[in-house]
């Protein structure tokens, strides 16, 4: 499954052991290994940290660095309270990867899998418990087993629009019944809109089938 | 605190169920599998706590008053377009979006854009995208996903607009 592009950058082994966070090839060569790959730092960290970087420098203008360090014990205490979840995510998508029959998953979800592996997909979302730190470790062993991206859009995005978590906990009573049930009705059609957009874009993108994380 | 902590015990609940289930399919197996998510864990920690604290940063450049003032009594496509950008840009968890939500609606707001908010507050929030999403998923997935549901809350707005509010 090696492009031509490919063989022209260090294999994925080396990537994961040096830290060259200034490699442009990172995002396509996540893409190339077999199993779930440690990614190193990629061009989205570094584009969010720079972004970071600018916005401590606003606050620190604004309010001085007692304003910085505010928000930074803040956001460290808060930090602290997600850690463990963060760790029950990780540990939940390691033993999906492994529970998932790899053979069914690519079956029902794969590139093939038509409308009803974006169906799957919507409804595997729709009923998803928890919140972000099940539902993208989730979504990223899906990934690894087999599943495209078409059908895992449908699962993220449906999971985000019309899972019933977060529309029971604060938009219903924040937003109100009419509404909150008017905007899910209208949401409905988006996960497999979604996905079955992703699926087209895709294939432009990558006609030749690059393989899927 | 109620909510959090069944929110804990139902993911640690399931942790143990999945657990126990490779568990049964080998003590090597479910080792290994751990260690997987350990390994993943220790990864995922650095960008956790960059997005976490960064997250923390930008909210402070945006102010939630700025987003309401994008959500006025403004209708038409350029209010869901104002609407579309507001969601994206707006910081804090649910009960933010949700709130702001409901301020335009108060305020006069029309149906349509207020509905183009919470859907894009959903697909786009900076502060979910990169705390957890982009963490968690790989970044090229993370974008791929953003760029193919940049139509929908402007089909979910104009659907709202030719139905009207039941």
């Amino acid at each position: 499954m090696r492009t031509k592009q490919d063989e022209t950058l260090s294999p994925p082994d080396l990537i994961h052991l040096a830290e060259p966070p200034t490699d442009p090839a990172d995002d396509s060569a996540e893409a190339e290994a077999p199993r779930k790959q440690r990614r190193p730092i990629g061009w989205s960290m570094i584009f969010i940290a720079v972004l970071v970087a600018i916005c401590v420098v606003l606050v620190w203008r604004r309010d001085g660095i007692h304003g910085v360090t505010e928000i930074l014990y803040g956001d460290l205490a808060l930090f602290g309270g997600i850690l463990p979840r963060v760790l029950a995510g990780c540990l939940l998508g390691a033993f999906i990867t492994e529970i998932l029959p790899h053979e069914k998953v690519s079956r029902s979800l794969g590139p093939n899998s038509g409308l009803k592996g974006l169906l799957i997909g919507t409804a595997f979302g729709a009923i998803l418990p928890g919140g972000p730190f099940t539902a993208y470790p989730v979504a990223a062993a899906l990934l690894t087993v087999g599943a495209d991206f078409g059908a895992t859009i449908a699962m993220v995005v449906s999971w985000t629009l019309i899972g019933y978590g977060r529309a029971v906990a604060w938009e219903l009573p924040i937003l109100g019944t009419d509404f909150t049930i008017w905007r899910i009705v209208l949401s409905l059609p988006i996960p497999i809109l979604a996905g079955a957009l992703g699926r087209v874009v895709y294939l432009r993108f990558y006609p030749k089938g690059e393989a899927v994380e | 605190m109620s909510a959090a902590l069944f929110i804990d015990i139902t993911l640690w609940g399931s942790v143990a169920v999945l657990g126990f289930m490779v568990w049964r399919r080998g003590r090597v197996l479910a080792l290994a599998s751990a260690r997987e998510g350990a390994m993943d864990f220790i990864n995922i920690v650095p960008r956790i706590a960059l997005g976490v604290i960064g997250s923390g940063y930008i909210a402070a450049i945006i102010p939630p008053e700025v987003i309401t003032g994008w959500l006025g009594p403004d209708s038409g496509w350029m209010g869901v377009l104002a609407a579309t950008i507001a969601g994206a840009a707006t910081p804090g968890g649910p009960v933010v979006g949700f709130s702001i939500g409901a301020v335009a609606l108060k305020v006069g707001g029309g149906t349509p854009q207020v509905i183009a908010y919470v859907i894009s507050w959903a697909l786009f929030a900076f502060q979910r995208l990169i705390l957890w999403e982009i963490p968690f998923m790989p970044a090229k997935f993370v974008w791929f996903r953003a760029a193919v549901s940049l139509p929908f809350p402007f089909l979910a707005a104009a659907l709202s607009m030719a139905i009207g509010k039941p």
